[in-house]
């Protein structure tokens, strides 16, 4: 097939609405990274934006297969952009298999990009087609350009004497050079970087920044249409500085930062899961404040944790479902023993190894109650990246002022979803206090409790005067010895219940989001569905109708306000990728008819989805 | 460290202890306090960490910081406690149950992890606190409640086990031996490492006698041959046996040292010798006397200190952490 190219209209030219961008192909071809380049440059042409990596479990999944396929998507426009986006205006597709599987990711009457040189009998057969989609009819309604990418990227590094298949290597920067021309974007950002990348083997980056360029040329050369450059006057009013984040990158930072605004090393646990792994890479890299460990198994990394905790660190250690189910039996000590821990659960889908690159919220039973005996702890989750920086910090106040485990709940979609991220201002953060003990421990007694907060002293080792022995088995309120009394276990049993419940009140009252006061339906959402669920509300309550929106960043203890202000609506509605776990739950606590959003395919809610479900339910008679 | 000079009693809680009247746990414990008091350190300092079953709640009956943790996984919990602060004295404490099943796979890191650990296995070879089940130590045929038939399950060697792991000291020793052991748990004290022994322990109402003559005072000399490094083999009461390394079959034998022409035939303990440490940790009654001592000992980098981690205080500030943002 001879490269055709259609000139579209450009979407969006007329209005300044968001525009959404999909690059899919094998997970080696460097999909990824060429998103992360193109996030880069939005981020430099000062539009607002949100990213998704799109992932197989697989490593190196046979070339060309349908499972094999990796994709990465971003939003960006002149407006806050919330989420990474619905369908997107722009695909590119490097081979037939990425086409398959994400043309259902493009708008109708979209631009969709493709590589045809592996539209041969070959490439086909691995996509399982029987006909050439380029030819059957299966692109009609979308604007297709049809480029041979390989032959082009070969074309363009022949000077440079490299091979077929080096050269072939760098078709990923000559799609994106070609991308950045639609776009308007200029190149020495990625020049800038395969220069440093590639110091030590500059014919690397020759190669690279060759293909850039060729694919920038060719946009122009055919004349295909270019977008109009977002500029968003949000980020250019930044007062301080900024970087593109994830919720991992903001959670490593939010770590870094206990061990600062506490002024003592954290000691980071884990044994290596996806998609909770790359916390562990991010603090690993620190020079400091963070004494990270891996461990053999999951057990033993929450075991280590706890072990810190005792000894006076905060212990930290993370995992995602099957691990989390692992590390009960050690949460459960932590409950006993009243030591601060912070357990953080990237949760994926669910149950056993399920869909691990694919986000879900359905731990949220388990962390809350899934430990065996009375063992109740705090559950948060936040809702952003930057949000994942804020949390930890919240988490380790409450874990430290509490003596207690605490769970935070994020997820794969926010763990890997990146934004623009304005610097937090560090110095108008409180320090972390560690508690302090009189040296003099004649009388120390390690179950006594404060009466406010009803959290024990921490005495660690080390501690002159104050040696004392701790444990699993229940202990005599005050004293902490061994005790079987019947009487104590049931004080035990309630003081911890009520010490957790207390951290309800020091929590600030819950709020609506931005959006009606009142109105005909509450939105009741928790953790990273934030930015759906607020676009969604946005446009509805901007076409006329009445929606509120409350997030719960806190999960257990439920904030105070909440029940009332659920039955202050006519309808209560929750949004959850799980089959119904936070409506269940505040079914349970607040007695109240809640009925549920629900999406478990392993993909974040699009906003047109969550607008159709919520617009069903004011359409429906009331209950 | 210490100024007071504490005595063994000194380490000593007011906790009523709870084995069974009879038990080798109390030697060990009684051994453990004069350790403890020889060493001179402040029980503020010492950190005791176990497991669960009976040995593991030794941690309640010393004046030591304490943690009674879940079943197998004090040498993680442990690792941690060093990882927040390297500085302390830290003590392992479980059973065959908890080190060799259920913690196998913990004990197997920390060893070969090469953590500062005093790892102290009390091996009975039977599950006492939950009534008497064979354990992964007992030998072929025993009889419990869950094995009517004897057990049919080759029985895992500790010192082995720990040898493979890539141990770098591996001891050990006997719950009455009362001048002996308190030498083998300085010596696991003074190394910088993961010190593992294996200390025989006799459970008198599951498995009483389970290590025949070797725990029994009057006939030790007979039943186990005492390691010293860079001295010959020498055991028995009278001192009138050895230990010869056939190079041959690369085995022990057991020589009368009166057949001997010279005692320059016997075999002369070499810490340092990982081989014949393999072969020495697999003798056993009623052929072999079983070496008690130090079997395996050698220097090597101490995980804290070469993942770079020293003491409690942190460096990193707020402007570290801006310089990161």
């Amino acid at each position: 097939m001879n490269d055709t190219v259609i000139a579209p209209e450009a979407p969006g030219a007329a209005k300044a609405s968001p525009l959404v961008v999909r690059f899919a192909g094998d997970s080696g071809d460097g999909i990824q990274l060429a998103g992360y380049e193109f996030a880069k440059s939005t981020a430099d042409a000062k539009s607002d934006f949100m990213t998704l990596p799109d992932y197989p479990a697989e490593i190196r999944a046979p070339i060309g297969t349908l499972f094999g396929v990796s994709a990465f998507q971003i939003q960006f426009g002149a407006d806050e952009v919330l989420t990474p986006g619905d369908r997107a205006d722009v695909l590119v597709a490097f081979n037939p298999a990425a086409l398959v599987t994400n043309l259902q990711n493009l708008k109708t009457g979209g631009v969709l990009i493709v590589d045809e040189s592996h539209f041969d009998a070959r490439g086909l057969k691995k996509a399982k087609l029987e006909t050439n989609p380029l030819e059957d009819g299966m692109l009609d309604g979308v604007q297709v350009i049809t480029v041979d990418v390989i032959k082009r990227t070969l074309e363009a590094l022949d000077h440079l004497g490299l091979g077929r298949k080096p050269a072939m290597r760098a078709k990923n920067f000559w799609v994106l050079g070609l991308v950045y021309w639609m776009f308007g974007r200029p190149l020495d950002i990625t020049r800038d970087w395969l220069n440093t990348k590639f110091k030590k083997t500059p014919e690397v980056a020759e190669a690279n920044i060759t293909a850039l360029k060729a694919g920038h040329a060719y946009g122009e050369t055919m004349e295909i249409a270019a977008f109009p450059n977002l500029a968003a006057p949000r980020i250019a009013k930044h007062k301080r500085k900024s970087r593109i984040i994830s919720g991992t990158q903001a959670m490593a930072l939010g770590l870094a930062a206990v061990a600062a605004l506490g002024k003592r090393d954290i000691v980071y646990c884990s044994y290596p899961i996806t998609p909770a792994s790359t916390l562990l890479h991010a603090l690993t890299r620190f020079k400091g404040g963070v004494r990270t460990f891996q461990a053999e198994d999951e057990i033993a990394s929450i075991s280590a944790a706890l072990g810190a905790s005792f000894a006076g660190s905060l212990g930290v250690t993370a995992s995602s479902g099957p691990g989390l189910a692992l590390k009960t039996e050690a949460m459960g000590l932590g409950v006993a023993v009243e030591l601060p821990l912070l357990v953080i659960d990237v949760q994926r889908g669910g149950p056993s190894t399920g869909m691990p690159t694919k986000p879900e919220q359905s731990d949220l039973t388990m962390a809350i109650h899934g430990r065996h005996g009375e063992a109740p702890l705090p559950v948060l989750a936040p809702a952003t990246p930057d949000d994942c920086f804020w949390i930890m910090i919240e988490a380790a106040r409450i874990a430290i002022e509490t003596m207690t485990p605490v769970i935070i709940l994020t997820d794969a979609y926010l763990a890997n979803a990146a934004s623009d991220w304005q610097l937090p201002d560090i110095d108008s953060v409180s320090d972390i206090d560690w508690p302090r003990l009189m040296p003099d421990g004649e009388d120390f007694q390690p179950f006594s409790r404060d009466p406010e907060t009803l959290a024990r002293p921490w005495a660690v080792p080390g501690t002159p005067g104050h040696a004392h022995r701790i444990g699993g088995l229940e202990k005599a309120q005050g004293s902490g010895h061994i005790s079987y009394d019947p009487a104590n276990h049931e004080e035990m049993t309630r003081l911890r219940a009520e010490k957790v419940l207390k951290v309800a009140d020091r929590l600030p009252p819950i709020e609506l989001e931005d959006g009606a006061r009142e109105g005909d339906i509450l939105i009741i959402g928790w953790g990273s569905t934030h930015g759906s669920i607020t676009q969604a509300v946005k446009e509805l309550n901007a076409e006329g109708k009445r929606v509120a929106h409350v997030h719960l960043r806190h999960l257990w203890p439920l904030p105070r306000g909440l029940d009332e202000l659920i039955k202050r609506f006519p309808r209560a509605v929750t949004a959850e990728l799980n089959t119904g776990q936070l409506s269940s739950i505040l079914r349970s606590e607040y007695l109240a008819p809640l009925e549920t959003i629900s999406q478990v395919n392993g993909q974040p809610f699009y906003v047109s989805d969550l607008k159709s479900e919520i617009t069903k339910r004011l359409e429906a008679p009331l209950p | 460290m210490n100024e007071m000079s504490l005595k063994p009693n000194d380490f000593g809680t007011d906790q009523e202890v709870r084995w069974c009247p009879g038990c080798g746990d109390y030697a060990i414990l009684k051994a453990m306090k004069t350790v403890l008091a020889d060493i001179g350190r402040s029980p503020d300092e010492i950190v005791f960490v176990a497991g669960i079953g009976c040995a593991a709640r030794f941690p309640y009956y010393l004046s030591t910081y304490g943690f009674h943790t879940i079943h197998g996984r004090a040498a993680a919990v442990a690792t941690g406690v060093k990882l927040a602060n390297p500085d302390l004295d830290v003590w392992v404490v479980g059973g065959d149950g908890d080190f060799m099943s259920i913690g196998g796979n913990h004990t197997l890191h920390a060893l070969r992890r090469n953590v500062d650990l005093n790892l102290l296995l009390f091996n009975n070879a039977i599950y006492g606190l939950t009534k008497g089940q064979y354990s992964p130590t007992s030998p072929i045929g025993t009889r419990s409640p869950s094995t009517p038939g004897g057990s049919v399950e080759a029985p895992v060697n500790p010192v082995r086990f720990a040898l493979g792991a890539g141990a770098k000291f591996v001891a050990r020793a006997a719950d009455t031996l009362q001048t002996h052991l308190p030498e083998v748990l300085k010596r696991a004290h003074a190394n910088k490492g993961a010190s593992f022994v294996e200390i025989l322990q006799n459970c008198l109402v599951y498995n009483d006698g389970a290590f025949g003559a070797i725990n029994d005072r009057s006939q030790s000399h007979e039943a186990t041959v005492r390691l010293e490094h860079g001295s010959p083999m020498i055991f028995g009461k009278e001192e009138d046996k050895g230990l010869v390394f056939n190079n041959q079959t690369g085995a022990f034998e057991v020589a009368n040292l009166a057949d001997l022409e010279s005692e320059d035939a016997l075999a002369i303990h070499d810490e340092t010798n990982l081989d014949r440490a393999w072969a020495l940790a697999q003798l056993d009654q009623p052929e072999f006397p079983v070496p008690l001592g130090v079997i395996y000992a050698e220097s090597a980098a101490e995980f804290i200190e070469a993942r770079g981690f020293s003491g409690t205080k942190s460096k990193w500030d707020r402007d570290s952490l801006k310089a990161l943002l």
